[in-house]
């Protein structure tokens, strides 16, 4: 069992089916993904909007209910991950309360989860540093720009004893610039925390500087088209993006976008 | 500066035209009465007079212009005459005096402040059911709904019989209308307020396997604020109405409600309108007092900047 255990992938998705019934009748949101996501890796989920990145990611959550196949993530069902809070969620916005300081907002699932009152001040100064928001805990959220309300959003998800990282487009309604800045920080933090990452993006370059295994997905039905384990260090300076490697593995997620939409 | 200077023109210009407005309103009344004093008035037929248009008799009759503005008991009395009444019955009048306006104010500012208590209450705690149950929401909403179409005015005296009859009376039945009037816009607006948090919001706390009450005290009721200081100054207002038509239809000899009705019985319009201003002055400072309360509370909540 120990031995399985340790072995065993984070997540395990077999067959997964998930059709949504919609007023305008039946979406095929995913259709039969095999995906195995082992212990340390940063996976990205690439492709067109509606290919079920979102609903792949909230069917890891326990957000949404697979209506065929099998999840497992940690060996478990995904409900149960999610009630033994298995993962911390990154939503597109930040969505940080209004009303608490950035420092509150840390503390808010540490709260829930029943953290003690030395232990959560522990926490929060730790993540703050993770994010590189020391110094801002008293600030409230609009006082900050987008990039670090954002990144206050992370420190959220970090905060607590979850070795999975699910982020949904976290930065996708930032800059160029800041995303950049952003991407590398959040590479710094993985090789850190040493946690399991899963980051949806429609960005190819973001996806082949930040991913371990790139997963390419194409819609109607949302499906995966092809999983492409990246050949590039797990050290990554920006420049890394203008090498021959780099390139490469950006053409081949290239070419599966482009697979999955011409055979529709 | 230029607000102010905008602000003070239009008092200016609505105080200009209700004395305008008194002197046709008031012209038939003081004409008789001049008449009755020896002054000779145009035309003399006093049957033809009633049968004239109000300009036609004040053009005949300038020099009785003044007096419309300083009748005993106008139609419509002039701003000075209800001002002078004002200060008479607050300043001019000790606080225990049964025609001090201060007094009757208490009377009816405690009924409303005790309905708006349980009307604030009951909204609340309705609005809290409705939430979190769809059978609530579905079989209390509806009555709620239903209940402010029924004309308070015509509630009123059943609300007062019916607790008469089981002896409770005095400022329990004021407040029960009072209150009837004010849970409403609680409930609507803490219903939307606590409803306020979007899927995402609520996802995120999914995502921490957080209780509904956990949900409740971090998300739902602080997400609910702004809307419910919106509701409460609604609320406010309806309760001190409520208050007021609770006096109405008992005869009560205290409160600003009495006054009116008073004022009517004797055809003392001055005391009326001193009483319809008295009110109107004690809503707008109960609204002010919630501004205030609201501004210093989502402050401390860090909402407002
Ligand atoms: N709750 C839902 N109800 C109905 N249809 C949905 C729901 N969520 C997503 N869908 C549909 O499922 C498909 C995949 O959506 P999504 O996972 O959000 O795509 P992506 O994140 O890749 O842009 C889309 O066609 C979308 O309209
Ligand atoms: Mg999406």
């Amino acid at each position: 069992m120990t031995t399985e255990s340790t072995t065993q992938p984070v997540i395990k998705a077999r067959q997964l089916d998930l059709t949504f019934q919609t007023n305008d009748g039946p979406v095929h949101a995913l259709k039969d993904v095999n995906l195995d996501i082992n212990k340390g890796d940063f996976v990205s989920f690439i492709g067109p909007s509606g290919c079920g990145k979102t609903t792949f990611l909230r069917c890891i959550a326990a957000l949404e209910t697979p209506t065929g196949g099998t999840l497992s993530v940690n060996g478990m069902s995904a409900d149960e991950a999610r009630r033994n809070r298995a993962y911390g969620y990154v939503f597109q916005a930040a969505g940080l309360y209004p009303w608490r300081t950035i420092s509150k907002n840390i503390k808010l699932p540490l709260e829930i989860m029943g953290y003690s009152k030395s232990d959560q001040d522990k926490r929060v100064s730790e993540v703050l540093e993770l994010v590189d928001l020391a110094g801002f805990g008293g600030k409230y959220p609009w006082q900050l720009s987008g990039g670090m309300q954002q990144r206050a959003s992370i420190a959220r998800a970090l905060a607590f004893d979850a070795d999975l990282l699910l982020m949904d487009e976290p930065f996708g309604a930032l800059d160029e610039i800041v995303r950049d800045h952003l991407n590398e920080q959040l590479l710094q933090l993985w090789a850190r925390t040493n946690k399991t990452i899963g980051f949806v993006t429609h960005s190819i370059p973001e996806a082949v500087y930040l991913s371990t295994k790139i997963v390419v997905m194409s819609p109607r039905p949302g499906r995966i088209t092809d999983v492409i384990e990246s050949p590039l260090p797990k050290e990554r300076p920006l420049d890394i993006r203008d090498t021959p490697e780099f390139i490469e593995v950006a053409h081949r997620v290239r070419e599966g976008l482009r697979a999955g939409h011409s055979d529709d | 500066m230029k607000s102010i200077l905008a602000v003070l023109t239009v008092i200016a210009v609505i105080i200009a035209l209700w004395y305008a407005a008194c002197v046709p309103m008031n012209i038939k009344g003081v004409l008789v009465e001049a008449e009755r004093a020896g002054a000779e008035v145009q035309p003399p037929s006093a049957k033809v007079r009633r049968d004239m248009g109000e300009i036609g008799l004040i053009i005949d009759n300038s020099f009785a212009i003044p007096a419309t503005w300083e009748q005993a008991r106008p139609r419509l009395p002039a701003p000075h005459q209800v001002a002078t009444e004002l200060w008479n019955t607050t300043v001019g009048k000790k606080i225990t005096s049964k025609r001090s306006l201060i007094y009757h104010g208490w009377v009816t500012l405690s009924a409303t402040l005790l309905g708006f208590a349980i009307g604030t209450g009951l909204g609340i705690l309705l609005a809290v059911g409705i939430v979190h149950s769809r059978v609530m929401d579905m079989s209390v909403m509806p009555w709620a709904i239903v209940s402010q179409t029924i004309p308070i005015i015509a509630l009123a005296p059943m609300i007062i019989v019916v607790l008469y009859s089981v002896g409770v009376q005095g400022i329990i039945p004021k407040a029960v209308i009072s209150a009837y009037l004010s849970f409403f816009p609680v409930v609507v607006g803490m219903v939307k307020g606590l409803r306020s948090p979007d899927h995402m919001q609520l996802d995120l706390l999914r995502t921490y396997s957080a209780s509904q009450s956990q949900g409740f005290w971090k998300l739902r009721l602080p997400a609910s604020m702004p809307y419910l200081f919106a509701s409460l100054k609604i609320g406010i207002a309806a309760s001190l109405v409520g208050a007021i038509v609770g006096e109405l239809p008992t005869g009560a000899v205290a409160g600003l409600g009495a006054r009116l009705l008073a004022g009517s019985y004797y055809g003392q319009t001055v005391q009326i309108w001193s009483a319809l201003f008295a009110a109107a002055i004690l809503a707008a400072c109960l609204v002010a007092l919630l501004g205030l309360i609201e501004r210093m509370v989502l402050k401390r909540m860090g909402i407002a900047s």
